[in-house]
């Protein structure tokens, strides 16, 4: 264990460096840069409810921020997932010349993803000043989901990047899959419209119990869901295991199988 | 005399690659080739039992034929491949100078780059901020540091990348050949650079086709065939044996063209008289 968290120390500046790379270069061509981070939420966010608020005719003021928050949480988890399953392939040619330990590649791009989903938290914050969402203390109970999630992300991106290498198709599978996530995770439409034994759906689905949480904590003051966020948590924690070991028993074969 | 320290140890190592008849990277093509059991792999060992050990200030030879297994050896040395049995200890920071800029991100500019791929080498920040001007400076790439890698010729890449590199002063430095980067004028003073590092007790691995090079750098050297260690030794012995078995190859390969040539003139006699 010392061995590992030394070897990770020596490379922690490199660690930051990559991290750099990807934010920078993210937005290098872009005339409005790092604004994007910020105006596409928000612009998705209007017509999101725009559609569907005008489909269900009511007029919650408060619907954009429920938008809002399912899709600032659900783009993070469905972007980091799906570049850390790219990342030890793009990075190939990187991996056959230099030696670095090889989860610096999905870990790095996890976390330029994750530093920009905290950017666009600033999105949320203007959107609740101006709809004047009354804020409570319980806000920074938002912090749970948002670690949970991080830790969600990172387990399942280890494991889809562990797979990715072995099998190049999965990155469609995985889009196939993410689309029903979003659908699963009650984004754009009201959670209890799914009424009876449907709503089995979004109990199981532990990116819904994390945005439920953050709703909880960020749109209606409410304390958290312990248990949605202990279902969540120990998801988290097993993805996270699993992506843990099966990335570090197939590390060595990555480079003969690039 | 003392002994001297190990620098580099290199025990039993053997590398295997599977190499599948296709190459079998989607779902469904693994699916179908499992349930039908044609998943065959064809082994093939680059290395096998190759165990050497370098002592401090050594320099280090490693000449082959193409194929022999040199490249991959280095690369395991280097920490890039793990080895499939084995294992290589090695004491100190190793530098590897192969296939120089590798890790350049072609969108950032050359001063952004010498703080990534430093990274990649495992310098630290501070270290690279102090040698930043040397870099530049010895690269010779002047206004060009502020524009992308994208932009720069093959020969601005490695002189970047040999600048980058060479900044640290490295107990173990492994040579692939590149004392020919980029122009004369260059050339002239990466070999100078190297020399410099050669001094002070650095220990060096070498690579090269060039016999007279590695005579002239090297003090031991080890011969690879087809994976295996067939000479270690003395530099002029191993050398020696190398050239021994040059000459045989080049003689094979005469005789083998002769003898072609010799079939085709019987032909073309044989074609000459059906037309009479």
């Amino acid at each position: 264990m010392k061995k590992y968290i030394a070897n990770f120390m020596k490379y922690k500046y490199l660690l930051s460096e990559l991290v750099k790379k990807d934010i920078k270069l993210k937005y290098r061509r872009s005339k409005l840069g790092i604004l994007w981070t910020l105006l596409e939420p928000l612009l998705t966010m209007i017509v999101l409810s725009l559609v569907f608020s005008e489909l269900r005719g009511n007029a919650d003021r408060t619907f954009p921020v429920y938008i809002l928050t399912g899709r600032l949480l659900y783009s993070y988890f469905s972007n980091g997932t799906k570049v850390a399953a790219r990342s030890i392939r793009s990075h190939s040619s990187m991996m056959r010349k230099v030696y670095i330990p090889k989860y610096m590649y999905p870990l790095s791009s996890i976390l330029s993803n994750f530093i920009i989903f905290l950017i666009s938290l600033i999105v949320l914050v203007g959107v609740s000043l101006v709809l004047r969402i009354k804020i409570t203390l319980h806000v920074l109970e938002g912090i749970y989901p948002l670690v949970l999630l991080f830790l969600l992300t990172l387990g399942v991106g280890l494991i889809l990047a562990t797979l990715e290498v072995f099998f190049r198709d999965l990155e469609y599978l995985w889009g196939v899959v993410l689309m029903i996530i979003m659908y699963c995770s009650a984004i754009f439409y009201p959670a209890d419209m799914l009424k009876g034994n449907k709503s089995i759906i979004l109990d199981l689905n532990p990116l819904y119990a994390l945005i439920k949480n953050f709703r909880n904590a960020v749109l209606y003051g409410i304390g958290p869901d312990y248990g949605a966020l202990a279902y969540a948590g120990t998801f988290s924690i097993i993805a996270l295991i699993i992506g843990v070991i099966a990335f570090y028993k197939k590390q060595d074969e990555f480079i003969l199988n690039l | 005399m003392a002994e001297k320290k190990t620098a580099l140890k290199v025990e039993n190592v053997g590398m295997r690659f599977n190499l599948s008849s296709e190459k079998v990277d989607s779902l469904k093509e693994y699916f179908i080739k499992f349930v039908k059991k044609e998943l065959h792999y064809h082994e093939f060992w680059a290395l096998k039992d190759v165990s050497f050990e370098v002592k401090k200030g050594e320099h280090l030879g490693i000449v082959g034929l193409n194929g022999a297994g040199k490249s991959t050896l280095l690369k395991v040395i280097a920490g890039v491949l793990k080895p499939t049995e084995g294992s290589v200890k090695t004491v100190g920071k190793i530098v590897p100078l192969l296939e120089l800029g590798a890790g350049f991100d072609k969108q950032y500019t050359g001063a952004e780059n010498i703080y990534l791929y430093g990274a990649l080498l495992g310098y630290t920040k501070e270290f690279i901020d102090k040698k930043f001007k040397e870099i530049v400076e010895f690269s010779e790439l002047g206004e060009f540091i502020n524009v992308p890698v994208k932009n720069y010729s093959s020969g601005m890449r490695a002189r970047l990348g040999f600048s980058i590199a060479t900044v640290v002063r490295p107990e173990i430095l492994i040579l692939d050949e590149v004392l020919s980067v980029g122009d004369a004028q260059f050339k002239k003073k990466s070999e100078k650079k190297i020399r410099s590092m050669f001094e002070g007790g650095v220990t060096v691995l070498f690579v090269s086709h060039s016999l007279e090079q590695v005579k002239r750098l090297c003090d031991k050297a080890i011969l690879l065939e087809h994976g295996n260690i067939i000479a270690k030794g003395d530099v002029e012995d191993v050398a020696a044996i190398y050239a021994a078995k040059l000459e045989k190859k080049r003689n094979a390969k005469r005789k083998k063209e002769k003898k072609i040539e010799r079939e085709l003139e019987t032909e073309a006699r044989k074609a000459k008289e059906q037309r009479k």
